[in-house]
């Protein structure tokens, strides 16, 4: 290559890239601005931050200048949003402030609220990409949920409500497996359905089971997993941060991480992931070459089945340890929101359900933020994770893009 | 990100699936019978899958509690006061001379304030059942019944509350048409996302389910803007001005009797089919859930059906959580607005009744019939538990809605039912 050539490569590179590192940096900078405003830092007074907000926004302003609308629109937006969040925040006393952001009881909040999430929407990653669309996942999740207690209540132990509630998602799957592939009937007609009949039955087991007195309260629990050592971490503050915030999880919560890794390797790294894709992608083209589309997509919803319903044993026997009626209250949906907002990969939903996970934690906390204590508006974070999904559905903050062929029941040929 | 599924899913039960070459070649294949049997009104695939699905309920009541399923059953019918229509309870006094007497339109009796309730139930599932079945015609998966029912019926109330000089009438169109464009205005947004950007429905109208719930958990909630002041310790709106209840025709107003909007109701359903059938937009919309891409070719804006269809259904559910309010509940609380489930009912309803506003009447009639007749003052509980008849109600609709989307389920069994009549003639012959 000549001389020449590499030298306008290198050009091109750094007027492609520039804008978009800048607008990066003014995302960045914008919430920096309301960081500014809570604890550690705690500024009190309106300049810093509203000075560091203008800048995210003069970075966006910049980078549309040079081409690159959705970063630098994005970093306009924050940056003023991270004005307007600190400049809030300077109105709440600044006891408040710190007694709502205990920033590791936050991210050990964020994580525990994320698990149930991520066990679901890795789960509906397989099936989606697979090419099987799975609203089904929060049916699915509170099957896990009611046998997970079930399961433990009758063995005796956490080991036998995990597999008995893997067991019962698997079957749930199995139902949407052989009505949206062998009878090739709608997908998401097939997913509302399950939905219905998971919400009846497990009702239905409850109530004969239970009744009124509830689940029994020695449930067997899914243990925590207790760091100690972490607490004496060289600098005293950085030791119990770390004990707080990871040192004392659930063993599901770290198993939820474990299956990150995992899952993107079987997916992205080995041939039975290539066929899911493939399946999911391009179907004819799989069969010709002797993959088995039924086969592939037989396995890959069972296995979303599983997974979706390992969220829901964490959620009965190993976060609240009891059972009540619709316990899921909607995370199938958010896992599925999750997962599309995370572009159907691993990381991405795991990253999105965090987001969704901190979001939940803090409205939880943020009515301790006014004096009196009842103000109604820290219930309008719940919206949080569906108006971001709306808008990355729409296509504003990247476009997320299914697999080809989802949704598409496959007739062999 | 484009399209979920490539083509619309084909559910407006106009449409028989393309026979397919079948082996054997000579005999009329089972498709084309299926075929046949939705061209003559498609009323045998419907009333076979709500038999199997309630023969299915009956199993598990049997299976877990040892019960009658047929009793248990005639109890839920009979709490649903559909016994009240019944004309054979006239000729069972001839050969029974101490059954009951036919009354004539007494309203006294338990019978009919059972019919009324079930009726004040079927009113807004007939009108949810639209919502989703208008969308289905356009080719669209309205799942959004909920939040557009929740955010009608929010309108509603403010509307009811506000205004309370106004004569009746007045009031009550008002509060209606306020909580029907704002039914259509919050499915409009997943319609026009659809439309601009190719979001696909289904996602969309899911995330506006839960951003109507928390929006009117928030308006509603302790403190929110709409809690009645007066009641500190709930989570409650005021309760809507005298004149903007609808007017009860049938039993007593203070015992929740039958309001007038099951008549609005009803006359919705005739205005679905004349918007389907008899108007250019109910043909376009036809014509773009039929096949989208032709519909194009032919010179049909298909963004604009997409949008209006998404409205229009909007409209329908945001109507019956108006009737809701102004029939019987007249005021929200926290824990109605974060229960909703009629939306999703609206989808067993719109599919049972394979989208036809005759079908969509019947399948609305079955299942308040059933909401009604298992709710736990309905429910004699000696009988069965009310608890688990809610439940069961719950799994009935699942299978419906499983069947309903399985037309090849059906064939399936054809084919299985051939299959063993052949081993049977080999066994003969052998």
């Amino acid at each position: 290559m000549s001389v020449r050539a590499e030298q306008l490569q290198r050009a091109a590179w750094t007027r492609a890239s520039a804008p978009q590192t800048i607008g990066l940096v003014g995302i960045a900078l914008g919430f920096l601005a309301l960081w500014l405003a809570l604890p550690p830092f705690g500024v009190r007074t309106a300049p810093a931050p509203v000075a560091v907000g203008i800048l995210a926004a003069a970075a966006g302003i910049w980078a549309i200048s040079r081409g690159k609308v959705r970063v630098g629109g994005g970093a306009i937006v924050i940056g003023l949003v991270g004005i307007a969040g600190a400049l809030l925040a300077m109105r709440a006393s600044s006891s408040n402030l710190e007694g709502v952001f205990v920033w590791s009881a936050l991210l050990a909040a964020t994580l525990r609220f994320a698990t149930p999430l991520t066990f679901a929407a890795i789960g509906g990653m397989f099936s989606e990409r697979s090419g099987v669309v799975n609203i089904g996942l929060e049916g699915m999740m509170l099957m896990g949920a009611f046998f997970g207690a079930y399961g433990a209540d009758q063995t005796g132990s956490w080991v036998g409500g995990i597999f008995i509630g893997m067991l019962s998602g698997a079957l749930l799957a199995l139902v949407h497996a052989i009505f949206t592939i062998s009878l090739r009937a709608d997908q998401i007609v097939t997913g509302t359905a399950i939905n219905f009949l998971a919400l009846g039955v497990t009702g239905y087991l409850y109530n004969q089971h239970y009744g009124n007195n509830g689940t029994p309260n020695n449930l067997p629990a899914i243990p925590d997993v207790n760091i100690k050592f972490l607490s004496h971490i060289p600098p005293h503050g950085l030791g119990n941060f770390l004990y707080n915030s990871i040192g004392q999880l659930n063993l599901m919560v770290w198993l939820s991480l474990l299956l990150l890794p995992v899952s993107y390797v079987v997916m992205f790294k080995t041939p039975v992931g290539l066929r899911i894709r493939s399946v999911g992608e391009h179907p004819r083209a799989a069969d010709t070459l002797g993959i088995s589309v039924y086969r592939t997509r037989y396995g890959a919803v069972i296995l979303s089945g599983a997974l979706a319903a390992l969220g829901g044993v964490f959620l009965s026997i190993g976060f609240l340890n009891s059972f009540t009626e619709n316990l899921t209250a909607g995370r199938g949906f958010i896992a599925l929101a999750a997962l599309i907002f995370g572009g159907w990969r691993p990381f991405g939903a795991f990253a999105a359900a965090l987001l969704f996970g901190f979001s939940s934690a803090l409205a939880l906390r943020l009515p301790d933020l006014s004096a009196s204590s009842s103000a109604a508006w820290p219930v309008l974070f719940q919206t949080l994770p569906y108006v971001l999904t709306l808008i990355a559905v729409a296509g504003v903050i990247g476009r997320s893009i299914p697999p080809a062929a989802i949704g598409r029941p496959y007739i062999k040929q | 990100m484009t399209e979920l599924s490539g083509e619309p899913p084909d559910l407006t039960g106009e449409t028989p699936e393309a026979p397919e070459p079948t082996p054997e070649g000579t005999v009329p294949s089972v498709a084309a019978r299926l075929a046949f049997y939705q061209r003559a009104g498609g009323v045998i695939t419907p009333l076979l899958t709500a038999l199997v699905a309630f023969l299915i309920g009956g199993l598990v009541v049997y299976a877990t509690t040892g019960k009658n399923p047929v009793s248990t059953y005639k109890a839920i019918f009979k709490g649903s006061g559909l016994s009240w229509l019944s004309p054979v309870s006239v000729h069972w006094h001839t050969f029974y001379p101490n059954a009951v007497k036919w009354t004539g339109w007494n309203t006294g009796n338990l019978t009919a304030l059972n019919l009324q309730q079930t009726l004040i139930v079927v009113t807004p599932l007939i009108l949810t059942g639209l919502a989703v079945a208008f969308a289905f015609r356009c080719g669209l998966f309205n799942i959004g019944g909920n939040g557009q029912y929740t955010v009608g019926a929010i309108t509603a109330v403010q509307f009811g509350v506000w205004f309370s000089g106004l004569p009746g009438p007045l009031h009550v169109i008002i509060a209606m048409a306020a909580a029907t464009l704002a039914g259509a205005a919050w499915a409009g947004i997943a319609g026009l996302l659809k439309a601009t950007t190719g979001a696909h429905e289904v996602i969309t109208t899911i995330m506006l389910n839960w951003i109507a719930l928390w929006i009117g958990s928030y308006l509603v909630g302790f403190n929110g803007p709409m809690q009645d002041k007066r009641e500190i310790s709930a989570p409650v709106t005021k309760s809507i001005a005298p004149s903007a209840h609808l007017h009860v025709f049938w039993g007593n107003p203070l015992l929740q009797g039958l309001h007038i909007g099951f008549f609005i109701a009803l006359g919705a359903l005739v205005v679905y089919w004349i918007l389907l059938n008899r108007t250019t937009l109910g043909y376009e919309v036809r014509a773009v859930g039929f096949n989208a891409e032709a519909a194009r070719y032919g010179g049909i804006s298909v963004a604009r059906n997409y949008f209006l269809a998404m409205a229009i259904s909007g409209a329908f559910a945001g109507l019956a959580g108006a009737i809701d309010l102004l029939g019987w509940e007249f005021n929200l609380d926290l824990i109605s607005v974060q229960t909703v489930q009629i939306g999703f009912i609206g989808i067993a309803v719109a599919l049972l009744g394979r989208n036809s506003a005759i079908g969509i009447f019947f399948s609305a009639l079955l299942f308040g019939a059933l909401l009604n007749g298992t709710s736990s003052r309905n429910l004699d509980p000696s009988i069965f538990k009310p608890e688990l008849a809610g439940n069961l109600t719950r799994i009935i609709q699942g299978l419906v809605v499983l069947f309903v989307g399985a037309d090849l389920l059906i064939l399936y069994l054809w084919q299985a039912r051939k299959k063993v009549r052949l081993l049977q003639r080999k066994a003969e012959q052998a």
